[in-house]
């Protein structure tokens, strides 16, 4: 395989103890969030804890793991802003859903029989 | 033409006028990125689909009890956070110039994946006998069934896609076809499934917890 203008590319040398380090967070953030999960907290402080912990630990696997951190800046402007730009702009659907629960346009309930005779809710 | 103006265009022209890598970055790298860029609008629009039919439904399941749905999904996070750990290792090493650690690390986040997806195939079998299908399910609105299967079913694939692209990465440096820029982008690809599932994990599985008997 070609591989030339290597000297143009940077490889900047990361030691490994900051990925062990995330990599630790990583893990840890994931038990709190399973802890969180049972606390019974209300639907919207459950949501806002679990894609605010979600949040941090994609910032952590994109800069470290990807290595994003140590591009050059060029990179991470033209990648990051215009993504995260297209994800926000998502959100504008959500007004919508709360128009079909007020005005009480629901779907079929399509329920299969339980299997086994399993006990849900 | 003030002097800051001048300055300003001497360093466009530097970078950008041709002959120059502005990003500093291989081309297949660059590509990886836009394609991550790309993947991450499906599965983003993916979750909105999820959130918006979640939050539209008076009657949205919550059927995952701590065992076997939290407890397998945990110990898939697990799996997926210590292989992308390993990849990193593949990565620093393939930089360092030591060929011979590189495919053992490239191995171990495959089994790290395979493991992934055995689980994930297991919950999957546990919901099927329950009940759960594409169209309907015992426990409340019929969208649920769809929409999971879809998010966690397309998650799957790029995670066997990434088993894959890391086999034939591995055969490849191991015959010395590829160099450590390869393993850099696959690598890429790698921590972006493991990067999905931080977002898939707690919106499908934990916002769904059975907290009954």
């Amino acid at each position: 395989m070609s591989h030339g203008n290597e000297a143009l590319h940077e490889h900047p040398s990361v030691g490994m103890r900051p990925m062990y380090w995330v990599w630790f967070w990583l893990l840890a953030m994931t038990g709190i969030e399973v802890f969180l999960a049972y606390m019974q907290l209300p639907l919207k402080v459950m949501l806002i804890a679990l894609i605010g912990l979600s949040f941090v630990k994609a910032a952590l696997i994109i800069a470290y793991f990807m290595h994003l951190k140590f591009e050059r800046l060029n990179l991470v402007l033209t990648i990051i802003p215009a993504m995260v730009l297209c994800l926000l702009l998502m959100n504008v659907f959500f007004l919508d859903s709360k128009r079909l629960t007020t005005h009480g346009v629901n779907r079929q309930m399509n329920t299969a029989p339980v299997a086994g005779g399993a006990d849900h809710p | 033409m003030s002097e800051a103006v001048a300055k300003s265009r001497a360093t466009g022209l530097r970078l950008w006028g041709g002959g120059v890598n502005p990003y500093g970055v291989v081309y297949k790298k660059l590509g990886m990125w836009l394609f991550i860029v790309s993947d991450s609008l499906t599965f983003g629009a993916l979750l909105f689909a999820y959130s918006y039919l979640r939050m539209s439904s008076p009657s949205w399941p919550s059927p995952f009890h701590l065992y076997p749905s939290i407890a397998f999904s945990s110990v898939m996070t697990l799996c997926l956070l210590s292989s992308s750990l390993t990849m990193v290792l593949a990565v620093h090493h393939s930089r360092q110039g030591e060929r011979g650690k590189v495919v053992p690390w490239l191995l171990a986040t495959m089994a790290g994946g395979a493991t992934f997806m055995v689980l994930h195939a297991m919950e999957w079998m546990n919901l099927i006998r329950e009940g759960m299908t594409l169209k309907a399910n015992p426990w409340g609105d019929a969208m649920f069934g769809g929409t999971f299967f879809t998010i966690t079913g397309l998650h799957m694939f790029h995670v066997f896609s990434g088993v894959a692209y890391l086999g034939v990465i591995a055969v490849g440096f191991g015959r010395k076809k590829f160099n450590a820029d390869d393993v850099e982008v696959v690598g890429l690809y790698w921590h972006f499934v493991d990067l999905v599932w931080m977002f898939v994990f707690p919106l499908v599985y934990l916002m769904s917890v059975h907290m009954g008997e």
